[in-house]
């Protein structure tokens, strides 16, 4: 899946994670800020990981500022950001829900 | 070695500061020798100066214990203009032992621990850029935290030898009898400084409001006073305490206050003349008008309300459903002038509060304490002094004191954002397991099993769900995940010490 556009989804509220989602040349590459760093880091990275994976995105920069969310959140608000930037809101991906 | 709550203690440190490992919260009833400062004789009549840097050149050199007391909270002044005194004095190798300390002073901390000037801390607690700067090893003598009453302990003992106290009040006359209840930065009981006016060596009073002689009710007096210095401002009063204290409109909050109400109310506890001490958070201040309404409904009233005095406990006061409110410390304007005007409101220094080795204090007459948690683990064994990434954040106050009441109950919500709250083992063994009662969530209860006269009260009250304790971990791990464990060097940045003197646990520098 190509990325058209830069897209962002989610706030900066505590328990959320927002996702800004952009073009990029060399698989997942992730930038990830987040108080939760030490215990959870990889995990938030991970399932922002596979769920691109899972929509089809391979090469993607993302930017994530977390604040706490658990991983449904991570996921919802992935999705929502990756099918802005490709630009396929209107195909909902519900295998990957 | 090990203590009896399984944790790791350094055995060169344990043996190089005398330590022995906790064993118990039992105190038992051993003779103890109390210590007295020396006093330098005068007939008062010189005491009254107005320059810091004056009273620091004749009262502070290298390697002393310096103290300061926290009731201005973040509106201090008083700290910082000394500590700039001391620093720029070229003063090195000072112990700092002030009640607790707040966020306004920790630039300043951090400063003097660069220059030398600081190199060993006791307090209660820490958090912010000072707990972030020890974590990381700024400090090289591991801080030692101890309680509000083992604070008082400690300088009975003289474990803590108190050489200078700065100890800044809100009115003082020229002798230097003062108190906490007038004058511009008012925070009411002054509790914690009175140990350290009373067995410090020098005591200076730093005061922007000189009244006139004799000053009463003196709760300092001008038998333990070396100096008063005036200064323009002592504190800022805006920040010392919240204004009128707000109840909290969060439904978890709310949902945990009603549910320790309801453990209060079906506790054998509940009845004529029982006492109580809650702490200032958003849950506590709400129980405290669940507890209201449930004394009203029972026709109950209580003996005593102890500890960190706000509002809603002295309106309780004045509305007479509490007989008499036991004041160590004030946390918002409301209490502190309160105090002032119901005779009531008795102030009590922090060994009547808390000190263990007593003919009896406050807290072995206590029924309920309700107390917070950043973490409570499967044991019950609680930790409020370390974050969940292992970062010094928070003082151990009364925590462990109050948790010797016959019912301590624990409130605390599941999960915080992603950070569960109960947990498999504490970062840090603050108070253990032993004085927990009853942890209580917005999901439900877990009871000690070690109490099962408890479990037998509590275990069908509608509404409130029993769990194990093991049941509401399991609940909070499902809910956000296993967390990576934090990585620690072998390095010792603190002790923590149980009221009793023991070392109940320590804390590492972390490793990024």
């Amino acid at each position: 899946m190509e990325i058209k556009e830069t897209a962002v989804a989610g706030t900066l509220e505590s328990s959320d994670i927002q996702i800004m989602v952009s073009e990029g040349t060399n698989g997942i590459a992730i930038d990830l800020q987040s108080d939760v760093e030490k215990q959870f880091g990889d995990q938030i990275r991970s399932v922002i990981t596979e769920t691109l994976n899972k929509l089809g995105v391979t090469d993607a920069k993302v930017k994530a500022v977390d604040k706490g969310a658990l991983d449904c959140v991570v996921k919802a608000r992935t999705i929502a950001a990756a099918q802005r930037a490709t630009d396929t809101t209107d195909q909902p991906a519900w295998e990957v829900l | 070695m090990k203590n009896s709550v399984n944790r790791d203690l350094p055995d060169d440190l344990m043996k190089d500061l005398d330590y022995k490992p906790f064993e118990t919260t039992e105190i038992g009833n051993p003779d103890i020798q109390r210590v007295a400062p020396s006093v330098h004789v005068s007939t008062g009549d010189n005491k009254l100066v107005d320059s810091i840097k004056q009273v620091v050149a004749d009262t502070v050199k290298d390697g002393m214990t310096i103290s300061f007391h926290h009731h201005f909270r973040n509106g201090d002044f008083v700290f910082n203009e000394v500590m700039r005194e001391i620093i720029d004095a070229g003063i090195k190798n000072l112990t700092l032992a002030p009640s607790s300390l707040t966020g306004v002073m920790n630039d300043m901390v951090i400063e003097a621990i660069k220059a030398g000037t600081i190199t060993n801390i006791t307090s209660s607690g820490m958090r912010g850029s000072l707990g972030d700067f020890v974590s990381h090893g700024g400090l090289k003598n591991p801080v030692i935290f101890r309680s509000h009453g083992n604070r008082a302990r400690s300088i009975e003992h003289g474990d803590i030898k108190i050489d200078v106290a700065f100890l800044g009040v809100p009115n003082a006359d020229e002798l230097g009898n003062a108190n906490g209840m007038t004058g511009n930065a008012v925070f009411g009981s002054l509790g914690y400084a009175l140990m350290d006016a009373q067995y410090a060596n020098k005591v200076v009073l730093l005061t922007d409001n000189i009244v006139s002689y004799p000053n009463t009710p003196a709760s300092i007096k001008q038998t333990q006073v070396d100096y008063v210095v005036k200064v323009d401002k002592v504190g800022d009063p805006d920040k010392i305490g919240s204004g009128a204290t707000r109840f909290t409109k969060d439904p978890k909050e709310l949902k945990i206050a009603s549910t320790v109400n309801d453990v209060i109310v079906n506790s054998p506890y509940f009845k004529q003349g029982f006492s109580f001490q809650t702490g200032s958070g958003g849950a506590a201040l709400a129980v405290t008008r669940y507890l209201r309404q449930a004394m009203l409904d029972n026709k109950i009233t209580a003996s005593f309300a102890l500890g960190g005095i706000t509002k809603p406990t002295t309106d309780l006061l004045k509305e007479g459903l509490v007989d008499k409110v036991m004041d160590v410390q004030d946390f918002d304007k409301g209490a502190a002038e309160s105090m002032h005007s119901n005779p009531n409101q008795q102030e009590i220094d922090a060994s009547w509060y808390a000190d263990p080795d007593n003919k009896g204090a406050m807290v072995d007459q206590l029924d309920v304490a309700i107390l917070s948690a950043l973490e409570i683990d499967t044991k019950f064994n609680v930790n409020v002094m370390s974050g969940s990434d292992g970062v010094i954040r928070g003082a151990i106050g009364g925590h462990q004191d109050a948790g010797t009441a016959k019912l301590t109950i624990i409130s605390a919500p599941l999960v915080r954002g992603r950070i569960a709250t109960v947990v498999p083992d504490v970062t840090t063994v603050v108070t253990p397991g032993d004085s927990v009662d009853v942890l209580v969530t917005e999901y439900g209860i877990a009871i000690n099993p070690k109490r099962k006269d408890l479990q037998a009260s509590l275990s069908n009250l509608p509404g409130v769900p029993v769990f194990t304790i093991e049941e509401l971990q399991q609940l909070a791990e499902k809910k956000v995940g296993t967390p990576k464990p934090l990585a620690f060097t072998d390095r010792t940045v603190a002790l923590i010490e149980y009221r009793d003197g023991t070392i109940i646990d320590t804390i590492k520098e972390v490793k990024d």
